[in-house]
């Protein structure tokens, strides 16, 4: 186990680390000059916000003195915002995203588990269909349109939720229902297909044949064997979760990462696309490891195969 | 013998012998029926999916015909008629504010998101099914790089090389299929290379080979025809994908750039005028909707269709 959790981790440094080579050198293809107006600075102005930026040193200077800061936690200053450091703009900012994403997720594996449990206990009835149909839309309607819609019936026209900003907890209700979505789908899908095969198990019978009770046998057997595989797709969701929280704080107006993000893209501030990106890298590539630790802690056969089918 | 049956009293002229011969065997069984006989055949049976498939030919009909419905066009300003409300006399999806025809531009921004859908799956299906070909035929070392080389692709976010493969490039159709289509083939390559190591053992393969087949005749002759039926529902999940993340770049800006639109486009727009002309979101969102799901159904209903294993 340790030897295929070193590989894992290995394998994912490396990962990483071409993620952000990579990402850095785009960068610099990128057209025009990170500095706007660059022709009516004074001489001494040039030379003194090249050398803030480490723009006078050539390529692998530059590169080398990136990677080092890097490994300090250190991400550079924002060519905007007062040259702020991009650190503390990410850490201003990831708070209010991860606390949306939590929220989401808790109601998304709320919905989902009871919608997946009742379509499975209740195979092929209305509930069933209905539950079904609701997976679909959930997978199917994107968020932004789910979000502007919502913004409409719910925030405009029923105004039950505040349709925009980040000033109370009331605020991040709508926001996090429609980020949630996706999430119900996904497992409500999900934890049905698993708990119909478990209820095929010759120990679920036997459960019933000891006479055990509906509820005992659903929740001490079935509900915790169709749980295992749950644990791990819990983690490429929450790597989705990245693209929601970009779209749906961009059309709410919350101060979180994603609409920094997006709008770090339109100011053309690299330092903070630059950030944010390994950032979000870290979180995808680390949820994908632990995915795969996780299942090679529930699944011996894929330590000896290394990898899954 | 005859004498325990009084009521019925069977003699051998009663009788005429069968000719027996193996085409009236044949005959019994009916017409032998094929692979793909017997998946439309269970398509056929599914209801759900056969509606998907007729929203999707609409669609695809409103895509291409659409804009010469109405004798509107899609560039150009008239102030005269901004913000017309939908009407079946009029502008059936109503005006924008530069009164442009809303029918009009929501079926020409289709064709547009089809259109980058169509190209991402080509590509998609091309290196996909190549790598995955390659990866499965030859294993060994061969398998286990590319293998590596997919599996960092696979941990890069899709979302992250798209952004920055637009910023580097000029938004228009090119970039967006490049920037979409270049993470997005790791998946039908890892099912493709299952399905062909999974059939590198199987019997026909092996007599095949001894009998002195080429490589190339082994895979274009006993491996491609066999994942064929993958290609087909990985394509039908990689259309909605494509258009999804189309939208999803054209609605934070780095897509399709105005005058041209596309259903993503559209979507932003709307959203930004929603609160006064909610028909701007409503018509280009139900689109889109519409194309994914319908796709997602029909990807279900082949799924059970052509590889009833994989049936939840």
């Amino acid at each position: 186990m340790l030897k295929y959790t070193l590989k894992r981790l290995v394998n994912a440094v490396i990962v990483l680390f071409i993620i952000t080579t990579a990402t850095w050198f785009l960068m610099q293809l990128l057209p025009g000059s990170p500095i706007q107006n660059f022709e009516k600075l004074t001489p001494e102005q040039r030379v003194q916000v090249q050398k803030q930026y480490h723009l006078d040193d050539p390529l692998p200077v530059q590169y080398a003195l990136y990677m080092t800061g890097l490994l300090r936690g250190d991400l550079g200053d924002s060519y905007l915002y007062g040259g702020r450091s991009v650190t503390s703009i990410i850490m201003e900012r990831l708070p209010v995203s991860l606390f949306l994403g939590a929220q989401a997720i808790i109601v998304g594996l709320v919905v989902g588990l009871f919608l997946g449990i009742v379509s499975a206990l209740k195979r092929n009835s209305i509930w069933d269909s209905g539950a079904a149909f609701l997976a679909v839309l959930g997978v199917s309607v994107p968020d932004f349109v789910l979000a502007p819609l919502a913004q409409y019936w719910l925030g405009l026209k029923l105004g039950i939720f505040p349709i925009a900003f980040f000033e109370s907890w009331w605020h991040s209700v709508l926001p996090s229902l429609v980020l949630s979505t996706i999430i119900a789908a996904v497992i409500a899908t999900f934890t049905r297909t698993e708990m119909l095969e478990v209820l095929g198990q010759d120990y679920v019978t036997l459960a019933k044949a000891k006479g055990l009770s509906r509820l005992a046998v659903v929740l001490r057997h079935v509900l915790r064997n169709s749980m295992i595989p749950l644990v791990t797709i819990m983690l490429p969701l929450t790597a989705a979760l990245v693209t929601g929280t970009l779209i749906v704080e961009t059309v709410f107006s919350i101060p979180g990462l994603g609409e920094q993000f997006v709008k770090s893209i339109f100011e053309k501030d690299f330092p903070v696309i630059m950030g944010t990106t390994i950032l979000y890298s870290v979180f995808f590539v680390g949820s994908y490891l632990l995915q795969d630790i996780l299942y090679g802690i529930i699944d011996p056969r894929i330590r000896v195969a290394g990898h899954r089918e | 013998m005859e004498t325990s049956n009084r009521q019925i009293t069977f003699t051998p002229d009663l009788f005429e012998p069968v000719q027996k011969s193996p085409e009236d065997v044949e005959k019994i069984t009916g017409s032998p029926v094929g692979f793909w006989g017997d998946a439309w055949r269970r398509l056929r049976r599914n209801r759900i999916a056969i509606v998907a498939g007729i929203i999707i030919l609409l669609v695809l009909a409103l895509a291409v015909a659409g804009p010469w419905l109405t004798p509107y066009t899609t560039v150009g300003q008239m102030l005269d008629r901004q913000y017309k409300p939908p009407s079946l006399s009029g502008y059936w999806f109503g005006t924008d504010e530069f009164g442009r025809s809303m029918f009009d531009r929501v079926w020409a921004g289709t064709r547009v998101s089809l259109y980058i859908a169509a190209l991402v799956t080509a590509m998609d299906l091309c290196v996909g099914l190549s790598y995955g070909a390659i990866s499965g035929y030859y294993g060994g070392k061969v398998d286990n790089v590319m293998q590596r080389i997919s599996e960092i692709l696979n941990g890069v976010p899709i979302l992250i090389v798209a952004v920055l493969t637009l910023l580097i490039m000029k938004p228009g159709i090119l970039s967006l299929t490049i920037a979409i289509g270049l993470v997005g083939w790791t998946n039908s390559a890892r099912l493709i290379r299952g399905q062909v190591l999974r059939l590198k053992e199987q019997e026909f393969f092996l007599a095949s080979r001894s009998l002195g087949a080429s490589t190339f005749r082994l895979i274009s002759k006993h491996l491609l025809p066999n994942v064929f039926y993958i290609v087909i529902i990985t394509l039908m999940y990689t259309v909605p994908t494509a258009v999804f993340f189309e939208a999803f770049l054209s609605f934070i800006g780095l897509g399709i750039q105005p005058p041209a639109a596309s259903l993503g486009a559209l979507i932003n727009d709307g959203a930004h005028q929603m609160r006064f002309y909610p028909y701007l979101l409503i018509f280009p969102a139900a689109v889109l909707v519409a194309i994914t799901i319908s796709f997602r159904l029909l990807g279900d209903g082949l799924r059970d269709a052509l590889d009833p294993r994989m049936r939840q």
